[in-house]
């Protein structure tokens, strides 16, 4: 067996069905090999493609995605996604080709050092020297990438461990002595934060990407409703409990829900659960929680207490701590106070329920999320790109299921939203996937309308039009005396046309109403389409400025019952 | 300056780390992102075969040494992170000092210095010496300020090695 054939086994028995990719010439020998194999391959049309994709793949299966790129600039356009990645705990694993070993070093042809270039945005990393070496370091890979916190691996092929004889194949796991994950919270701070919350009289509960990753939601929702703890979630945590629940109060931060935003500097007692106060999530740190006790649940040591002062840090598995915290609270019973809290909280929420009806034209932003909402089914798989068309989704979509909502956040990637969605439809051919994304962010990655072309992957992609970079343009209006300095798009394509000379069907959306249908009828039809929706230009979500405490909003939420009143604009 | 032994700022980390490649580039490159100075770092082999003893003098507050101690923790390859207390630890650093001596008289007067540091001479030639000084970083700064005023042409220092004492 050579060292070709011994990656494409190694990731069959690591249950891999499909890897994205783009060959070059490093990866000639593993792409000859994939030749004869039953391993599907899909080919994107930028290495970027591939490694979004392959995030695409992880975050809507929770399994491992596999991206397959050639040495030097095949493995630094995987950077970004890389990047990407580690942000946001999605395990994947980046194979690279590399020139083979006795060349390393000399500046050979489409030599990069791509191990030194990706070492403080990897979890780990490993450099094969011989093919002898492939199995086990694929499988100590899919090890590490998807245990403990996960994180992408990159592993780096030279040509000549390619094409090299294996004399056995020997898959043992790598030792790593210094890589012991806890999952099993502490009991003893199990306890100490059991004895926080009876006391608690106010509790909220800050739920994070973690709780979607280990998979928590039920207790989640156990423990929420047994405190009287109502839920607010970060971006990553979205879709971890249903957001048309009373109990889930929205995302809170920078471009947080009105409800959540004042309500969290209210609260006596915060839970955080897989997240890591990010500060778009917390505002000016030293305004924020000014008169609460603070539990946080994570299982990465190192995020308790980096940003926010911990009362009773727990570290471990977030399903694992809160099962065994509810164990703790059995026999709890709420208090007048906290049931007081958790009601009035649910009432102003459902007061507060933002704008999004507008039959006006150019199209209301607010009117096309509404439009989607009621389009798609709850199996829906959404992702979202990064700028404004992200906030309005985050937003105005409501996303029912974990792993259904998956957009960039830690790094916030623009282009992330079409290449993950491909990846997303192809880990879940059965659930139909809508992408929302920017104009702008499409044009960095419209050339993988090749690749759902060219494989009958089926997505609908809502390009919400506003010919700007919105999110800039924003801050430019608001923040920066309206200087708006390059941040008009000017002579953006043809988005129709675009589409249709990939071969995919394309349909200019100008009034309320059409994208309702237009969707309908993509996901009857199952085939993939762009909607190029019109969006009016000028139009903001009130928004925390940087540097500010999260409840110091500038700007005014429009809430759905003015529309009734007739207060439109 | 570099009397941390003294001061609030300075840490001693002890670590143990695989004997791989690139394991040095992902301990100093994790401290420079986390805006962490480390004032030396010295690496060899440790008792245990295949792993090697790291240690790093680091100058910063307790919050960012808490987070970088766990960050170094997250490294796969770093199987033990120890920050060492002062109190309970000996720590000694190695220097090598070329020093003019133009006379007889400087000479004399560097053996001397040599003799009360507990040095050594391990080269000598017509106008310069060569001085090997185990210590604490005081000391070996304490000698080579007495130095001075004779004319250092060049410092080689291994920068400080660590260990706790007894049971600690």
């Amino acid at each position: 067996m050579k060292g070709g054939e011994a990656i494409i086994k190694s990731l069959k028995e690591q249950g891999v069905d499909t890897i994205f990719g783009y060959p070059g010439g490093q990866t000639i020998p593993f792409y000859d090999m994939l030749y004869d194999s039953d391993l599907k391959h899909i080919l994107v049309r930028h290495e970027q493609g591939a490694v979004h994709a392959a995030e695409g793949y992880a975050r809507a299966s929770g399994k491992v995605g596999v991206c397959v790129a050639t040495s030097g600039p095949g493995a630094t356009n995987l950077v970004t996604g890389i990047t990407d990645a580690f942000m946001d705990s999605t395990p994947i694993v980046a194979i690279t080709g590399q020139v083979p070993v006795n060349l390393i070093g000399n500046d050979a042809f489409q030599e990069a050092d791509i191990i030194g270039i990706t070492m403080p945005v990897t979890k780990h990393s490993y450099q094969v020297k011989a093919a002898d070496q492939i199995p086990s370091i694929i499988k100590s890979s899919f090890e590490i990438a998807n245990t403990g916190r996960p994180g992408p691996v990159l592993i780096d092929v030279p040509k000549n461990a390619q094409v090299g004889e294996l004399k056995e194949y020997i898959d043992d796991l790598i030792s790593t002595p210094g890589y012991k994950p806890t999952i099993k919270g502490n009991i003893k701070q199990v306890k100490k934060a059991a004895k926080l919350i009876k006391m608690a009289k106010k509790p909220m509960i800050l739920a994070g990407g973690g709780v979607i990753i280990s998979g928590a939601s039920n207790e989640l929702n156990t423990l929420s409703k047994l405190i009287n703890a109502p839920v607010m979630t970060t971006l990553m945590g979205k879709g971890c409990i249903p957001e048309d629940q009373d109990n889930c109060l929205g995302m809170l931060g920078m471009h947080g829900r009105e409800v959540s935003n004042l309500s969290v500097n209210k609260c006596d007692l915060l839970i955080a659960i897989g997240c890591r106060f990010s500060d778009r999530t917390t505002g000016k740190l030293d305004e924020f929680l000014p008169n609460s006790k603070v539990i946080h649940i994570d299982i990465d040591p190192a995020e308790i207490g980096k940003n926010v002062d911990v009362d009773v840090p727990i570290v471990g598995d977030a399903k694992n701590v809160l099962s065994s915290l509810v164990k703790q609270l059995k026999g709890f019973e709420s208090n007048n106070d906290s049931k007081q809290w958790y009601d009035g909280r649910i009432s102003i929420k459902n007061s507060f329920l933002p704008r999004v009806s507008y039959d006006t034209t150019p199209i209301m932003p607010q009117q096309v999320l509404k439009e989607i909402n009621s389009a798609l089914t709850s199996d829906t798989i959404v992702t979202a790109d990064v700028g404004l068309n992200q906030m309005w989704a985050a937003h105005f979509y409501n996303t029912t299921k974990p792993r259904n909502f998956i957009t960039s956040g830690g790094l916030g990637t623009m282009g992330y939203g079409f290449p993950a969605a491909i990846g997303a439809k192809v880990a879940k051919p059965e659930n139909p996937v809508l992408a929302i994304v920017g104009d702008g962010g499409f044009l960095m990655v419209n050339q993988e309308l090749a690749t759902i072309k060219e494989y009958d992957i089926p997505v609908i992609i809502a390009i919400l039009n506003n010919r700007k970079l919105g999110m800039v343009y924003q801050w430019q209006n608001l923040l920066f005396d309206g200087r708006l300095s390059e941040t008009d798009m000017g002579n953006t394509p043809d988005f129709v046309k675009l589409a249709e000379s990939y071969g995919i069907e394309g349909q200019r959306i100008t009034e309320p109403g059409e994208s309702e249908i237009a969707i309908n009828k993509a996901l009857k039809d199952n085939e993939s389409i762009v909607l190029d929706i019109v969006i009016k230009k000028n139009e903001f979500l009130p928004m925390v400025p940087p540097g500010a405490a999260v409840d110091d909003i500038l700007g005014e939420f429009k809430h759905e019952s003015d529309a009734n009143n007739g207060d439109g604009d | 300056m570099n009397d941390y032994e003294y001061s609030d700022q300075f840490h001693i980390i002890s670590t143990l780390v695989e004997d791989k490649p690139g394991v040095l580039q992902k301990v100093s490159s994790l401290f420079t992102r986390r805006g962490f100075n480390i004032e030396s770092i010295t690496v060899g082999k440790s008792e245990v075969p295949d792993l090697s003893r790291m240690v790093i003098i680091v100058n910063g507050n307790r919050k960012v040494l808490e987070q970088v101690i766990k960050q170094l923790n997250k490294l796969i390859d770093v199987v033990k992170v120890k920050d060492l207390n002062p109190k309970h630890s000996v720590a000694r650093e190695l220097c090598l000092i070329k020093v003019k001596s133009e006379d007889e008289k400087s000479k004399l007067e560097i053996l001397q210095y040599v003799d009360i540091f507990r040095a050594k001479v391990i080269d000598i030639c017509d106008n310069s010496l060569i001085i090997e000084v185990t210590g604490d970083v005081g000391k070996i700064n304490a000698l080579i300020s007495l130095l001075n005023s004779h004319g250092i042409e060049k410092i080689a220092r291994t920068g400080s090695t660590a260990m706790s004492r007894g049971n600690y």
